[in-house]
């Protein structure tokens, strides 16, 4: 296994996939790390942003729609997440180590 | 040694039916001696709600007896969960009833602050699945620290990882053990310290017996009974609102004593310092959770792991979402009702975290009520369970089996410690709810997240992230996260003047991961940065074979092809 993973660590295919992968989780996890922190230094810094009603005359706030939307989005994320990372990137993953296995044995 | 083997099952599978035989009399026998002493009536639709629970999840504590043999069963339910299970599973081991009741009552007294909350402890999840969960299902076995001392010096790393391990567990036990007795007191109406007796001898039978198989369901029937109960509640909340938010926030506005206030951003998170430090805590709190990164092996591969984050996440935030309807619609049907109010202090009876409970009986009527408070108790039992089962893991798999044996350990021996690591856990656990009864235990939840995001959440993250960790910037950075978080707190605003009666805190601040976090980060880079010596060269060489089976899952504990 070590031998396998030596010859995997040197194919530079499997470097091109880890950047691609890698800027994809990274991209991500900003996103929603921003995301969360504008929220809370909203709450800190200018809670009166989030008091404010949506449409005048309504009760509904600002604050309410925005922190379903931290919600709703961090669930749209991981969903996006998993659906690349199921396909695309586990088929590279395994073309690669498939690959990497046929040279070894060749 | 196969006779002593069906000997040994035999004997498991007796003491369980003797229990299973035994539980519904001691508990009508306490009910007996309870109704005449206390003022709160004994509740007989809930018990037999809560009856039919317990006798269906120690059903399936004895089928999943039989199957948990070897460790892998024991810890990792064999690795044969699937990603929904699992994500059910896991959001019926986060959903706490500290959750359920807390943040329906916050929003019940509040409005709008109890959502800072909801949001808090649902971002962790993309977090966990972003950066950590594939890795750590492609390098560990069973506990997160398989997956930190992958590379790393396992005696130290372990001893680190099972004090984080152990430090969460029990604090979080401590919390839910009194949490279930002052619930359960006001539910069933029955005493304290029988209710803690009760939870504890459960998750120890759950655990003992069926390990992670039967947590496991254990977690996926709570889970579904409380987004349908949950559920109903906002449901029925929105049908007497005429299904419009304006009404509801109209009317909880009218009716509430804060008025306007309970729409906007109030005195929760006043300052920005507790602001961040609060988020940070619950982000990466909930990442370094071992009782929730535990669940990542109970599935067969990656892929699986993955979409049980994708479940999860979908779970919990539908889940906290209700809880905010649920709060607001308490506000419009409890303030002003004299069915729920105590005249005594002119509050709900029980307090806001009861907002929910009466809140179900308000909507749905006392069979309603009774199923609530049954699931409300089933939660707390889910909960537990986990925990238990990760502290003993802690103490069987890292302490025992890698630290005392160095791995030199028959699987029998290793199942055997954790059973008794189970008992002595759950024995030590009604203890701690028994003697902590009258203290303010609110602080500890906050405590356990601040830990775990302190010690567990920086090793493990650098272990997969940072080529020049070392064993030593590991162990030295993770202890001074562990003592600063826990100093921290001692000196902080809610243990030295809420608890100890000081007039001025120490430490001003009542979320410590801010500080806790980044001198555990800095003291980590420094040290590793520092450290010359053969091994922690050796480390940085063998992060390569770590980093390709940690991206690949070649070689990862039961993958199936390879």
């Amino acid at each position: 296994m070590q031998h396998l993973y030596k010859r995997i660590y040197a194919d530079p295919e499997f470097h091109e996939l880890e950047r691609k992968r890698g800027r994809f989780s990274w991209l991500l996890a900003g996103i929603v790390f921003l995301t969360y922190f504008s929220f809370i230094l909203v709450i800190a810094f200018a809670p009166q942003l989030f008091a404010k009603p949506v449409v005048a005359g309504m009760m509904m706030t600002w604050g309410i729609p925005v922190g379903v939307f931290v919600i709703v989005l961090s669930f749209c994320l991981t969903g996006v997440y998993v659906y690349r990372a199921n396909t695309e990137f586990d088929h590279l993953t395994r073309d690669i180590v498939e690959h990497v296995q046929k040279d070894d044995n060749a | 040694m196969f006779k002593k083997m069906t000997m040994h099952n035999l004997s498991r599978r007796h003491l369980l039916i003797l229990f299973l035989g035994f539980f519904p009399l001691l508990l009508f026998a306490a009910d007996a001696i309870q109704g005449e002493v206390t003022r709160q009536p004994v509740n007989i639709t809930a018990i037999s709600m809560f009856l039919a629970f317990v006798t269906a999840t120690l059903g399936i504590t004895y089928w999943a007896a039989k199957r948990t043999k070897s460790t892998k069963d024991f810890y990792a339910a064999g690795g044969s969960i699937t990603g929904l299970q699992n994500g059910l599973a896991i959001a019926g081991d986060f959903m706490s009833a500290a959750s359920f009741l807390g943040i329906s009552g916050l929003v019940f007294a509040s409005g709008f602050d109890g959502l800072i909350y909801s949001i808090g402890f649902l971002v962790g999840w993309p977090i966990i699945l972003f950066l950590l969960a594939e890795r750590l299902r492609n390098l560990g076995k069973y506990t997160f620290a398989d997956a930190v001392s992958y590379r790393l010096q396992p005696i130290p790393i372990r001893s680190l990882a099972a004090c984080g391990t152990l430090a969460v567990v029990l604090l979080y036990l401590i919390a839910q053990m009194v949490g279930a007795g002052k619930l359960i007191q006001i539910l069933f109406g029955l005493e304290y310290h029988f209710a803690v007796v009760i939870v504890g001898i459960l998750m120890i039978m759950y655990v003992t017996f069926g390990g992670m198989l039967a947590t496991t369901w254990v977690q996926i029937i709570k889970a579904i009974l409380l987004l349908l109960g949950a559920s109903f509640i906002a449901i029925a909340v929105m049908y007497k609102m005429g299904f419009s938010f304006q009404t509801l926030f109209a009317s909880a506005v009218e009716i509430h004593s804060k008025g306007i206030e309970i729409m906007s951003p109030g005195g929760l998170v006043s300052d920005p310092v507790s602001a961040i430090s609060l988020g940070l805590a619950l982000m990466f709190g909930t990442a370094g959770l071992p009782h929730i990164l535990m669940r990542f092996f109970t599935v067969p591969d990656a892929r699986e792991a993955r979409k049980s984050v994708f479940y999860a996440t979908g779970f919990i935030g539908y889940f906290y979402v209700l809880t905010f309807i649920i709060g607001f619609g308490a506000i419009v049907l409890l303030v002003n009702n004299p069915e729920f109010i105590d005249p005594e202090t002119g509050g709900i009876f029980g307090g806001n975290n009861m907002a929910a409970v009466h809140l179900s009986k308000a909507v749905g009527g006392e069979v309603f009520l009774g199923f609530i408070s049954a699931v409300a108790f089933a939660t707390i039992l889910a909960v537990v369970s986990g925990l238990t089962l990760s502290g003993a893991s802690a103490i069987s798999h890292d302490l025992y089996a890698s630290v005392i044996k160095h791995g030199r350990i028959q699987e029998g021996e290793e199942v055997l410690v954790s059973r008794i690591s189970t008992v002595i856990i759950g024995i030590f656990a009604i203890f701690l709810g028994i003697i902590f009864e009258q203290q303010n235990v609110a602080y500890m939840v906050g405590l356990a997240f601040a830990i775990a995001a302190s010690v567990n959440f920086p090793i493990l993250f650098l272990s997969m992230y940072w080529q020049r960790l070392t064993t030593r910037g590991a162990f030295v950075g993770g202890s001074i996260g562990l003592i600063t978080a826990v100093l921290c707190m001692i000196f902080g605003p809610t243990i030295w003047v809420d608890i100890l009666g000081n007039a001025e805190p120490v430490f001003p601040y009542k979320h410590p991961a801010l500080f806790s976090m980044s001198a555990a980060f800095i003291s980590i880079l420094v040290v590793s940065k520092l450290d010359n010596s053969q091994t922690g060269k050796d480390e940085a060489v063998a992060f390569e074979d770590q980093y390709v089976r940690s991206q690949t899952g070649l070689g990862a504990e039961g993958a199936t092809s390879h």
